[in-house]
């Protein structure tokens, strides 16, 4: 049955790209269904073909701009495996040294200009107000303008390890090309440990601005903001969150490990399916089945975020991360935790973990080392790699010719993971909150938002400058298509 | 066809001027540019002639050994090896790019060569495909 | 509305590293939204593309526009906003030149879409279902836009004022451009900011020697190139000599060579056809057979030469 009303919300960002959403109503004005689309495609799958394998971390970092690191370390890894070749101990601890400090940057930027402000101002806030300006009359400037110079340090900390934190050229087959030196290294230290203390500060924050406050936390566990889902994340070998290297473990709906694999098996257990309406690819774990946009345990629809992190995992690795993430389960009921608005607690005890490690890193004796780089000797090949992106699991697979030259890429990146659990979220949000005789007020387009913006999809914004609100446009149309009513924020 | 030769000024144009002086025949669907030295031509300029849909480009210069500049034909050689990959890559056959010498004196060789290479070139057809624009296999997205 | 200069800030095919870049100017870019009414700019300003179409021609007084024009509504905003804007600046490499986005040239568009749809290990599509741009689905219909066969510069679209190149632009260097259009201090349309009138070779700390090049080899080959000396005498490709300064010379100091983000210099029209002359000047090689060799052992030729401009080269179309 066709419906008598459309909302159409374009363009939705936050995305890396563009992305709208259409809002179908059936004849009782409730939402029939709603149609997650990304109207682009860049093609990097099919105009690698015939590149230089090792100069896929250069190239593919082009996938994006605010996780370019996450696209050179798992093009890196998978040209070892192209290679054959492993780095030494010191090469693969300056990667994640680097890494560690692209987390910093990625989740500080996108919890302090995309989700903070939804709690610190609220979400029907007006949306002058709702960013991090409005954020920093609610919290103590020096908040504020710590999070502009951290994340600002972070970005120069993968400089100083790459040359340049935005589309570096730096690892090789079998290591990076540039060490560490004592110098820097010094300056690395200093700058993890205002990042470990700027972390915390952000948990405190998240605890008085946001779980103190009862309708966040009703919010945040409320059922339309609730998806049961699988859940994906890398863990190292006691079972611990790790972004830079591990197994992938994915955990049921109920809790409990379902699967464990390395990144190299990828394809046992991920499929991807096309629909027309899109030019994204949808991943489902292919061992249960693909069964319709919904979660449970019998829907191969899963989850690559913080939060799905968290509960594929044991625990953190770094103490003040762990004992965040047993507070974090203590106050929220225990393993598994299916609330999507909690992965922003999830994404600031990843931060706390990243900024931790970072530090010991910058501390390991190895760090200085000159041992950077091992020489490839066999013949190139096939290769797989994977690294946690801030957004979820990212695979990168390769295979070569004898020369080197790739003939074919296939990538699974952070987000697409996300892109059938997104989708459903918003559709949840907007049943919910859209019915007939309720006005579409902006408050609604922005919780529908917030069913999104929790998944932190690709494109974040990393700004400090905040003059106005999320771009959106609703039209709500009759029978004829004419508007009726035009919301434009 | 539409072809296009590079002389250089000190042997093949003058090779040319001989070819047309004792009225030999060459092909009139070649345009003839006079440089100083076939090294000096512009691999941009080459691409270029391409581009604008010349199915033909014919480097003429001196015999190795021989070359005005010294060494300007060996760098014609050179370049005219790189240009090629390139064409390659681009989906033009590299072998519409030719590269011969004759000495001033050479007025019968030089004809001989312009006939040849014209020769290949039909052979070889019209160098511009078309692409083939919004006739997508389904009624899809192109 | 309140008397300050319009501007827009937008991203078409595009992957965000040039708003991440103009974010990293840190202060600068508030100085910048401050002084101006910000009319778009997706990531996070009260933008619909609906409000410019409302807009009268040239009323927004500067638009800073990045990304490739790859599907029909790049295309169709490089249109608007060029109609909207009294100063239109094409901003990073995919905006001036198509970018690495512009290798897509390189093969055709249904092949593309054959590798991400119909081949790519994984898929479960067994109807082999494409994109299309109208889908009935059982609530109506969906749209998409339209891929165009060719990626574009804006410049191949539409007239641009300024260029500001890199990929992304060195923050630095955004800094210094952000301040110039502050200060109303602009050279003459058509001119380059924020980038050198040079060649990055200028500012190369690297020595030169004449050593002249006996194999081409790839950077991977090498354990650890010599750091004082150029890249291309020690047999590696190096886009310095045609590409411009003003990146800082980020890569060459992690000892990996130029890749060209900062696109060439004006004389050049052809990235790669220049770079050509370089490297026939560079080669030792005299014979026919030693050339053929030599450019046998240079590994994808066009790929490496127009990494970051193929849609912007002469022969920019693939046959």
């Amino acid at each position: 049955m066709s419906s008598t009303r459309r909302i159409t919300i374009n363009p939705v960002t936050r995305l890396e790209g563009h992305a709208r959403i259409e809002i179908f109503l059936d004849a009782e004005g409730e939402v029939e269904n709603a149609y997650f689309q990304v109207p682009e495609l860049r093609g990097f799958e099919h105009f690698c073909v015939g590149r230089p394998v090792e100069e896929m971390p250069y190239i593919t970092a082009r996938l994006c701009g605010v996780c370019p690191a996450a696209h050179h370390l798992a093009a890196a890894k998978a040209v070892d495996a192209v290679f054959g070749v492993e780095p030494p101990s010191a090469a693969k601890k300056l990667r994640e040294l680097m890494y560690m400090a692209h987390f910093v940057h990625s989740h500080i930027a996108h919890f302090y200009v995309l989700a903070a402000p939804d709690f610190v101002c609220g979400p029907d806030c007006d949306p002058a107000q709702r960013n991090i300006l409005g954020l920093l009359a609610r919290v103590s400037e020096e908040m504020g303008s710590a999070a502009v110079a951290r994340r600002a340090e972070a970005q120069e900390a993968q400089a100083l390890l790459g040359g340049r934190a935005t589309h570096m050229a730096w690892c090789l087959p079998g290591g990076v090309s540039k060490g560490l030196s004592e110098a820097d290294r010094a300056r690395l230290e200093a700058w993890a440990v205002r990042e470990v203390d700027f972390a915390q500060k952000s948990l405190e924050l998240f605890q008085t601005a946001v779980l103190a406050n009862p309708e966040y936390r009703q919010m945040i566990l409320s059922d339309p903001y609730r998806l049961e889902a699988y859940d994906m994340g890398t863990v190292d070998a006691g079972g611990k969150v790790n972004f830079y290297e591990g197994q992938i473990r994915v955990t049921a709906p109920s809790g409990g490990e379902a699967y464990r694999y390395d990144a190299k098996d990828y394809l046992d257990h991920l499929a991807e399916r096309v629909e027309s309406w899109t030019y994204l690819k949808f991943p489902y774990l292919k061992k249960v089945g693909w069964k319709g946009y919904v979660g449970g345990a019998d829907s191969g629809l899963y989850r690559a975020t913080p939060l799905s992190r968290l509960n594929a995992a044991d625990g953190m690795a770094t103490p003040g991360a762990q004992a965040a993430y047993e507070a974090f389960y203590g106050a929220l009921g225990g393993k598994p935790v299916h609330a999507t608005l909690a992965t922003h607690w999830a994404r600031l005890i990843e931060l706390l973990y990243a900024a931790e490690r970072w530090l010991e890193l910058a501390r390991d004796p190895e760090i200085t080392s000159n041992d950077i780089r091992v020489m490839p000797r066999a013949k190139p090949g096939e290769g797989i790699g994977s690294v946690e992106a801030p957004r979820g699991t990212l695979t990168h697979h390769y295979t070569t010719d004898e020369k080197g030259l790739l003939t074919s890429v296939n990538l699974l990146v952070g987000t697409t993971n996300n892109y059938a659990a997104m989708a459903v979220s918003i559709r949840m949000a907007a049943r919910s909150l859209i019915h007939r005789g309720v006005e579409v007020t902006e408050g609604i387009c922005n919780r529908i938002e917030m069913a999104f913006r929790a998944y932190d999809p690709c494109m974040s914004c990393a700004t400090h400058s905040l003059p106005g609100q999320m771009p959106m446009l609703v039209t709500v149309r009759d029978a004829q298509g004419t508007p009726v009513q035009v919301f434009a924020r | 066809m539409k072809l296009v030769g590079f002389l250089c000024n000190w042997c093949s144009y003058e090779a040319s001027m001989g070819a047309g002086g004792r009225r030999l025949p060459i092909p009139s669907d070649i345009v003839f540019v006079r440089v100083m030295c076939s090294g000096m031509v512009n691999p941009q300029a080459v691409l270029a002639a391409f581009a604008d849909g010349a199915d033909g480009v014919l480097i003429l210069g001196c015999h190795p050994g021989s070359c005005h500049y010294v060494d300007g034909n060996l760098q014609a050689q050179r370049r005219v090896g790189l240009i090629r990959a390139l064409l390659k890559d681009y989906g033009v056959n590299p072998e519409r790019l030719g590269l011969d010498w004759a000495s001033a004196s050479e007025g019968e060789r030089f004809a001989q060569l312009v006939q040849e290479f014209h020769a290949r070139m039909v052979a070889l057809g019209p160098q511009t495909q078309p692409l083939v624009l919004g006739e997508p296999p389904v009624e899809g997205v192109l | 509305m309140n008397g300050k200069p319009k501007l827009a800030l937008y991203w078409a095919c595009s992957c965000g590293g040039c708003d991440v870049a103009l974010l990293d100017t840190g202060a600068k870019i508030l100085e910048l939204a401050g002084r101006y009414e910000i009319v778009l700019w997706p990531i996070l300003v009260d933008a619909k593309e609906h409000s410019v179409e409302g807009m009268a021609d040239a009323s927004i007084d500067l638009c800073l526009f990045n990304g490739a024009i790859k599907n029909e509504n790049d295309e169709r905003m490089a249109r608007l906003l060029r109609a909207k804007s009294k100063v239109l600046v094409s901003l990073g490499a995919c905006s001036q030149l198509g970018g690495v986005l512009g290798l897509a040239n390189l093969t055709r568009t249904a092949e593309m879409l054959e590798t991400v749809y119909l081949k790519a290990p994984g898929l479960d599509n067994p109807e082999g279902t494409l994109p299309m741009k109208r889908t009935k689905v059982p609530e109506g219909e969906l749209g998409l836009p339209g891929l165009l066969e060719k990626v574009r510069g804006l410049p191949a679209v539409v007239p641009v004022d300024y260029v500001v190149p890199g990929c992304p632009p060195e923050p630095a260097r955004l800094v210094e451009v952000i301040d110039a259009l502050l200060a109303g201090n602009l050279p003459p349309k058509g001119a380059v900011l924020g980038a050198s009138e040079k060649a990055l070779c200028s500012t190369c700390t690297r020595q030169r020697r004449g050593l002249k090049v006996e194999r081409f080899t790839r950077r991977y080959r090498l354990d650890a190139p010599d750091e004082n000396l150029c890249f291309l005498e020690q047999g590696l490709l190096c886009l310095g000599p045609v590409t411009r300064s003003g990146c800082g010379e980020a890569c060459l100091k992690s000892n990996m060579p130029c890749r060209g983000c900062y696109g060439p210099t004006s004389g050049v029209l052809d990235a790669g056809g220049a770079m050509v002359g370089v490297l026939a000047s560079l080669m030792a090689q005299d014979s026919p057979e030693a050339v053929a060799e030599a450019v046998a052992g240079l590994d994808d030729p066009a790929g490496m030469n127009y990494l970051f401009s193929v849609a912007s080269s002469l022969l920019r179309e693939a046959r």
